[in-house]
């Protein structure tokens, strides 16, 4: 395999976790509410996928698991921020501690417990396209599945008429009231579904791509996930893009070693996180008026007194 | 990525936040609760000038071990709490402290401030990066014996801290044999952490094992910068397989995805820490596997019995299969070792137990140069700081920085 399939092949199966954390954290962010505890539910995600399967031996029912795990962990953050105003980013580190806490005391049974997992399945002629069928389509169910998300969560969002009520929702949110919608209510589920594709992209990292859990298995992945979605400006398709970007610069260190180069580890290490700052920066071209209104009032100084 | 300090950034944040904010609310003052015995403890009655006169850890009846990991990660951090339950169990009449996921750093120090606080007068600091934290608590707490497990200690070593360690290259060399025998690619894989001696030994002595049996045997290394970070785990078993390898082995924390990943691959395994032949019916050759119990409770005993000072433990000790009583032992074989192949090994298992190494000479770097010269057999105390190189058959470079 040549290096370069190799690193984009290793991209997607990589970054697809991130990608599905990302894609939910876009929904929440559209109703105007940033959540730092998309790593607390990519952490339950991904034991309750584990869990789930291991019990049930359906690999499946983990997915379901897993999206209901990082729904109710995020259901917290909605709690907090949106029925007590609480502050958002405070809340929603808050959370992935819940989280991080939350799975280690339950996953302690599940680190040496086996469960049916996701494995590669080559898509029947789409897999025989030259070079790009080897990269895309002998990958993993989930990753299919994100394949179909992506343009869904696009069309969702700026095509139909739920995605009008999230935009406006984040954007202008008395115009909703004007016209006699709640805002709160859409904004709850925004969040909730945002955490529940958070969870999927655990389940993706435990019963796909590892094949295991492990205590704090996400590694700060969901932080990931909220930069990229900030530096795509929540586009769904620019996300997809970073987190891909981000799981390929991750597979090029090890390709890279294990065909005998030398190279500062403390470099590789680096390149994943510089490559997807300053590719995200080229390719945003952000404009302030891109930022849902909501977002950026989190981020206004609080009055005092 | 180091969520510990993530966790350290989090806790400021929110108290900024709190502070700052009119309608902070009960989630804010969950944070606290991140930072697990994380109160700086007070010094304590016994620190008084007058403990120097006594032999540190004498008398103890409160041991702490700390430990870089959860307590069951299939792996070491596992394998160093069942010895800390050992030595609760031998002793009846000591109380064991245990802390789980203490970092490398001056969290390390607090948590063994606690302890100390607590009544501790023995501790085991058991990662390799708790050696700076746990000599500089040492250094305040004369009367208190603190042995860290795997580190080395350069130059002058005080009266009340030591190292200890098995000598874990030797059933690495031994499984290398079998690994050696088991590949048809001739292409073995290892995947680790971090370019420390105690991994550089470990790299050179499966490679040297593997050598024995198969001239033509090489090893590839990936390292992924973490002790336990599946998804860079299942990348670097993922990359390796893509250049040929039939064999693969680690030296990371958590073992179970490498492990798996080589089983539904077709590949075959070497275990490190575990026994984890359950997750590679098939797949599973041989492996290394920790037995803390004998060590800590000598550690233990010794040190009670006032005779830290001066004795084996006040050094860096390095106890391999010569004493009789290597802590890491070999696992057991899986289904594809051949019987020839066993023989080898055992055959191995008698030259280094009586006079033979490893890392008999000689053995050359991969730049040519000499590792261990003609007719050096080398002591247990030397050998991770004559593995300053890869040897010849090793493929990939140490990384720089």
């Amino acid at each position: 395999m040549s290096l370069l399939s190799e690193v984009l092949t290793g991209g997607i199966r990589g970054g697809t976790s991130i990608e599905y954390a990302a894609l939910g954290e876009s929904v929440s962010e559209r109703a105007g509410v940033v959540n730092l505890g998309t790593e607390g539910s990519m952490l339950m995600g991904a034991l309750a996928a584990y869990a789930v399967a291991s019990r049930s031996g359906h690999p499946w029912l983990g997915v379901l698991g897993a999206a209901i795990a990082g729904g109710l962990l995020a259901l917290v953050h909605a709690y907090f921020v949106l029925s007590r105003k609480a502050n958002q980013l405070a809340t929603g580190l808050v959370v992935l501690f819940l989280g991080l806490g939350l799975t280690s005391l339950f996953g302690v049974d599940y680190v040496q417990a086996l469960a049916p997992t996701f494995r590669p399945i080559a898509l029947p002629g789409l897999s025989r396209i030259p070079f790009l069928g080897g990269i895309a389509f002998k990958q993993d169910p989930l990753v299919y599945m994100s394949y179909v998300t992506v343009p869904v969560m696009w069309w969702f969002i700026f095509r139909s008429r739920w995605g009008v009520l999230l935009r406006a929702a984040g954007e202008r949110s008395e115009v909703l009231t004007t016209h006699g919608h709640r805002v709160i209510p859409i904004q709850y589920i925004s969040v909730v579904v945002g955490g529940m594709f958070a969870g999927i992209g655990g389940a993706h990292l435990s019963i796909a791509y590892t094949k295991s859990w492990f205590e704090n298995m996400t590694q700060g992945r969901g932080f990931v996930a909220v930069a990229v979605v900030m530096f795509a400006a929540r586009q769904p398709f620019k996300v997809a893009a970073g987190a891909y970007l981000f799981g390929a610069a991750l597979a090029l260190s090890p390709a890279l070693q294990a065909r005998g180069y030398g190279i500062n580890q403390f470099a590789l290490d680096a390149i994943p996180y510089v490559v997807t700052i300053l590719v995200l920066v080229a390719l945003g071209k952000r404009r302030s008026g891109e930022i849902p209104e909501g977002l950026s009032k989190v981020f206004e100084a609080p009055t005092l007194g | 990525m180091n969520i510990r300090r993530l966790a350290a950034f989090a806790a400021a944040t929110i108290m900024i936040a709190a502070c700052g904010s009119n309608n902070s609310d009960s989630a804010t003052t969950k944070a606290p609760a991140a930072s697990t015995a994380g109160s700086t403890a007070g010094s304590t009655a016994a620190s008084g000038g007058t403990a120097s006169a006594t032999a540190p850890g004498k008398g103890a009846t409160t041991i702490g071990f700390i430990f870089v990991g959860p307590k069951d990660d299939f792996g070491y951090n596992q394998a160093a709490y069942a010895g800390s339950q050992a030595v609760a169990k031998a002793h009846p009449d000591i109380k064991v402290l245990t802390a789980e996921n203490v970092p490398e750093d001056d969290n390390a120090t607090r948590v063994m401030e606690k302890m100390i606080a607590d009544g501790a007068t023995i501790i085991f600091a058991t990662s390799y990066g708790h050696l700076d934290p746990a000599l500089k608590v040492a250094a305040e707490h004369p009367e208190v014996a603190i042995v860290q497990q795997g580190n080395f200690i350069k130059g002058t070593i005080a009266a009340n801290v030591g190292t200890y360690f098995g000598t874990v290259y030797e059933p690495v060399f031994l499984a290398g044999i079998a690994a050696g025998a088991a590949t048809t690619s001739n292409k073995l894989g290892y995947v680790y952490a971090f370019p420390i001696p105690q991994t550089i030994a470990n790299i050179n002595a499966f490679e040297l094992g593997a050598k024995l049996v198969n001239p033509k045997a090489e090893t590839y290394v990936v390292n992924t910068s973490s002790w336990c970070d599946p998804a860079k785990q299942a990348e670097a078993a993922s990359s390796l397989f893509a250049q040929g390898v039939d064999v693969i082995t680690q030296h990371q924390d958590c073992t179970a995805t490498i492990t798996k990943a080589a089983e539904e691959a077709g590949k075959k395994v070497v275990g490190y820490h575990a026994d984890a032949s359950s997750l590679a019916p098939n797949g599973w050759v041989t492996g290394s596997e920790w037995a803390w119990a004998d060590v800590y409770n000598d550690i233990v005993d010794t040190t009670v019995a006032g005779g830290f000072t001066g004795s084996k433990y006040n050094a860096n000790y390095r106890v391999g299969y010569k004493d009789g009583k290597n802590p890491f032992v070999q696992s057991k074989y899986g289904p594809s070792v051949t019987d020839a192949t066993k023989a080898k090994i055992a055959d191995e298992l008698k030259v280094i137990s009586t006079t033979g190494s490893p890392f008999t000479g000689p053995i050359l770097a991969q730049d040519g140069s000499t590792l261990f010269a003609a007719g050096d057999a080398p002591a247990y105390a030397d050998i991770e700081s004559k593995n300053t190189a890869f040897v010849q058959g090793v493929v990939g470079a140490i990384p720089a920085g």
